[in-house]
């Protein structure tokens, strides 16, 4: 056993740290104020390496351990989560490319990305399908040499931007699971229209559409793994990147209990610094030890995926604590700061607003009870 | 024509830390502080990694003296680019003679076109190797190396070098802050170069550029291997905190600071 | 009976740098304790005016080298004349102001003495150590110089400048030219400001991220009160301001009797560049803000309102 991080990762930790420290986090209230899309922030983080981390060497990429990846979103979200969604839809749209392509789809689809700055979107959620996945509607007909889309995509993470797709899609419903496969969709084809950016309550910075197929022409060498396969690539795809988007929840609860005890340390009443009272204590002990206790239990979901063990069981103890945790502890956060942490004037309002998406994103809080359970119950 | 250049990365506690005299009165508390490259030596690695770039490549040796922490710092610079690392492995304290001494060893060795060095470290602020190293090796010196333009600039973006050398290597011209103003200076080559922090914006360490730092080699040789006397001239027999200010007071209106200026702390 | 010998400045008109009477003082306290005598030396095209000035200051002797190569004040040229005239007198301290150009050269002249040096220092010990900040002040250190022959730069801020007394010596000597010039000064540009360096004012007038980036009523009260103008790094961040008016851990570190923050919260950084004024003046509108927790006289409300305000009650009070 050790805890402590070898010099590569305090020195991957430092790069990423300062990018969130001198870039992200001076322009956080600015992207969330407008929710545009910070596309020159995100191009300065391809120039960096900190994303598309898991592209393999073999094309060019950097293929970082996921411990490593998992440190690196940590401090991605204490910059900006919102932001940090954005870079990392990247990975997650090239995680099934990276798991299941084949060594020729792995040359075409991702060793551009290490060449020049791309965009890709992952393609999984429906209007009709969130946590039943295997409901979905969209559908893909084989004609000849090709495969023809029709169906709708909802909460594409970048889908407004993306130079490419990774979708999934049935060739029959009624198969439910069983009739999921994946297709990668290069630029902007006939019959695929984007939708309006949503308007969303926190991550803003993160551009978020409505992708809509008719009729939408695909080359069958598109197709990643081989029919009905999509199921499994998609869990797969899932279970590697659910340790960063637990990460990104401990990110946020961090810069939210940073501030809270600045705060704290400064604001006086009753002729001392809030910092003073057992109340704001206790909440800031809370924060401080229920953060390191869902980076712990974060870093090893990464290290079992490091260590090629299945990690879905602990991976959903991590999604679902860290993100229950940061929604509490930015709560308490704003609590700390009383009327001012209400305001947009302050930082951690956003925070809060930031954290609410952890819990729905990427299976719910209650989906990852459901796994949890199923795991503990299965057996005799 | 490609370049030479050595440059140097102290490790020092990072600027942002809170320092704490300990209870012996004779060093700081270590625990909980941070360590980076000292900001100057920083600046002084991404300056000759634009020299090099600019004049065809060449060599960037990165040089550092203590334990083995500081292999953090030397593998910092290597992944910004640097080409090779040389540490000098020492513990205990070290004053700016000995470390000058190391240098100048090093520097007799490798034979470098130019050192740039940062013009002081944020620990001891002494600001004197650069000048001890320039003075024994009988070079120039050119301390304080800055430029005109600001560090929102184009030419800053383009990442221009600020130090200027001729074609054929003879001469160097360096932009100062000096007393007043910026001086322009020419020195002839070699020449000691220490930085000052309007030079350059320094550069990430990039992910790639992590990686490919952990195949670059590290060199090891120790003050007594280069034949340097690493006693201490300086010894630090106390230190101590600055007298903490006594508690301001509010004043309702420039009346009554006026007021107190003038009666009170008798500055107007 | 050690002697101590000081380096003298010159302004870029050929005058004598006022730093200059604030390292004769450090001068004097040591030779107050050594017994020994004080000497200086002025290094010149022609350095008898300079000499002649300087002589006034209560120094015993000033060594004039008066040479064409000594035009420019550049180290490699100065280095070996100082060096000489301590090794001449058997100086046991040599030393000279921490000014851009005492950092530059007292070092190299170090080197040359196989001396070791104490960098900006604040004051000197009864057992002859010297006291100087590490940590950008955050540590005030003592330390023991171990060689024969001690250097030093002192902070001008920490002692008094030099008064008149007594009439010096003033010794001519040729300084020998350098077989190769190293170093070749092809141009000064002069940050032109009517008002004191900041470094060397006795009073700043400082504005943060509150100016807005108006510094109209700044400038003025600071013309008033024959000020320097500083700045956040906010400011000189949004362009605002240039980069050399930066108080603070990465920009200037400044001490003058008093220091007007109108605007400036008072990030760590800025509080590390100023916290050394003998007395803090703080307007900001926020009461909260840290700058008060440093200022000795705090004001909540408008700069705009009160800046304007303390121009008229200074002028009045002329």
């Amino acid at each position: 056993m050790n805890f402590s991080l070898t010099d590569d990762l305090k020195a991957l930790q430092e790069t990423a740290r300062k990018f969130a420290r001198e870039v992200m986090r001076p322009k956080a209230a600015h992207y969330d104020e407008t929710s545009q899309f910070p596309r020159e922030i995100i191009q300065q983080a391809w120039e960096l390496g900190l994303i598309n981390m898991t592209i393999p060497q073999a094309v060019g990429g950097i293929e970082l351990s996921h411990v490593a990846q998992a440190v690196i979103a940590e401090e991605l979200a204490w910059g900006c989560s919102g932001m940090a969604t954005s870079m990392i839809a990247n990975d997650l749209a090239l995680l099934p490319i990276v798991l299941a392509g084949t060594k020729e789809q792995k040359e075409k689809f991702l060793k551009p990305f290490t060449e020049k700055f791309l965009l890709a979107s992952f393609g999984l959620t429906e209007p009709g399908a969130g946590s039943d996945v295997a409901g979905m509607r969209c559908t893909a007909r084989r004609e000849g040499d090709h495969y023809v889309v029709n169906g709708q995509k909802q909460w594409i993470t970048n889908g407004e931007y993306a130079d490419q797709f990774t979708l999934f899609c049935s060739t029959d419903p009624a198969k439910k699971h069983k009739g999921i496969m994946c297709l990668v969709v290069q630029g902007r084809p006939k019959g695929l229209t984007v939708g309006k950016h949503e308007n969303k309550m926190g991550q803003r910075a993160s551009n978020t559409v409505t992708l809509t197929f008719e009729d939408v022409k695909v080359p069958v060498e598109n197709r990643i793994g081989q029919e009905g396969e999509g199921f499994l690539i998609a869990m797969n795809t899932l279970d590697n990147s659910r340790p960063l988007t637990a990460m990104f929840a401990v990110g946020n609860a961090r810069a939210a209990m940073e501030h809270a005890i600045d705060y704290a340390k400064q604001r006086q009443q009753f002729g001392k610094p809030i910092a003073d009272f057992q109340g704001i204590q206790f909440m800031l002990a809370d924060m401080a030890s229920e953060i390191h206790a869902a980076r712990l239990l974060t870093w090893e979901s990464a290290w079992k995926l490091d260590a090629g063990e299945r990690n879905t069981l602990v991976s959903s103890y991590a999604k679902r604590f860290a993100a229950d945790m940061a929604m509490k502890a930015t709560t308490d956060a704003v609590q700390i700061f009383g009327g001012y942490g209400y305001s947009r004037e302050y930082p951690v309002e956003k925070l809060m607003r930031d954290a609410k998406l952890i819990q729905i994103y990427e299976g719910t809080s209650q989906v990852q009870r459901l796994v949890i359970a199923r795991e503990l119950l299965k057996g005799g | 024509m490609p370049i030479k250049i050595l440059v140097t990365a102290k490790r020092v506690e990072d600027y942002e830390s809170k320092i704490k005299v300990n209870a012996q009165g004779n060093g700081i508390v270590q625990e909980g502080l941070k360590y980076k490259i000292n900001p100057f030596d920083e600046i002084g690695v991404e300056e000759a990694l634009r020299l090099t770039a600019k004049h065809g490549g060449g060599e960037v040796v990165v040089v550092s003296v203590g334990t083995k922490d500081v292999h953090e710092q030397l593998r910092h610079a290597l992944a910004m680019g640097a080409t090779k690392a040389i540490w000098v492995n020492h513990t205990g304290p070290l004053d700016q003679m000995t470390i000058a001494g190391c240098l100048q060893k090093l520097i007799e060795k490798e034979k470098p076109d130019l050192a740039i060095l940062g013009k002081q470290a944020i620990d001891d602020d002494q600001n004197q190797v650069g000048q001890y190293l320039a003075e024994w090796l009988g070079w120039s010196q050119a301390t304080f190396a800055s430029k005109e333009e600001s560090l929102e600039s184009e030419a800053e973006k383009s990442k221009q070098p600020a130090v200027k050398l001729s074609a054929d290597l003879k001469s160097i011209t360096v932009v100062r802050e000096v007393d007043g103003g910026l001086e322009t200076l020419e020195c002839t080559m070699p020449c000691l170069v220490t930085t000052d922090l309007r030079l350059n914006q320094p550069r990430y360490a990039s992910l790639p550029g992590i990686m490919k730092a952990k195949s670059k080699p590290i060199e090891e040789h120790t003050p007594a291997s280069l034949g340097v006397d690493a006693a201490s001239k300086i010894t630090v027999t106390k230190m101590e905190h600055p007298p903490a200010r006594k508690a301001g007071i509010k004043v309702p209106d420039v009346a009554a600071l006026v007021d107190k200026l003038k009666t009170e702390a008798k500055v107007l | 009976m050690s002697n101590v010998l000081i380096v003298v400045e010159a302004q870029p008109d050929g005058s004598l740098r006022k730093a200059t009477l604030n390292a004769l003082t450090a001068g004097k306290q040591l030779t107050a304790k050594t017994g020994g005598e004080l000497h200086a030396v002025v290094l010149a095209k022609d350095a008898g005016p300079l000499a002649n000035a300087v002589k006034e200051y209560g120094v015993k002797v000033v060594h004039a080298g008066s040479a064409a190569h000594l035009a420019h004040f550049t180290a490699d040229v100065v280095a070996p004349a100082v060096a000489e005239i301590a090794t001449a007198i058997k100086a046991e301290y040599v030393g000279a102001a921490a000014t851009q150009a005492g950092r530059d050269v007292m070092p190299r002249i170090a080197a040359r003495l196989k001396a070791a040096m104490a960098s900006e220092i604040l004051g000197v010990t009864a057992d002859l150590q010297f006291t100087r900040p590490m940590w950008a002040g955050a540590v005030i250190a003592t330390v023991k110089l171990g060689t024969a022959v001690k250097c030093f730069t002192a902070r001008t801020t920490e002692f008094p400048m030099a008064e008149k007394g007594g009439s010096g010596e003033v010794k001519a000597f040729s300084p020998a030219a350098p077989a190769k010039p190293l170093q070749k000064v092809v141009a000064f540009k002069e940050v032109k400001s009517a008002r004191p360096a900041l470094t060397e004012a006795r009073v700043v007038v400082a504005g943060g991220r509150g100016t807005k980036g108006d510094f109209k009523d700044i400038d003025a009260l600071a013309d008033e009160l024959g000020a320097a103008v500083g700045a956040s790094r906010a400011v000189c961040d949004a362009g605002w301001q240039p980069n050399d008016l930066q108080v603070g851990q990465t920009g200037k570190v400044v001490a003058p009797q008093l220091y007007i923050a109108a605007g400036i919260s008072g990030a760590i950084q800025h509080i590390a560049g100023m916290k050394g004024s003998k007395t803090i003046v703080a307007i900001n509108k926020d009461g909260e803000a840290p700058i008060f927790q440093v200022a000795d006289y705090g004001l909540v409300g408008d700069l705009f309102k009160a800046l304007p305000e303390l121009q008229a009650a200074v002028k009045a009070g002329k």
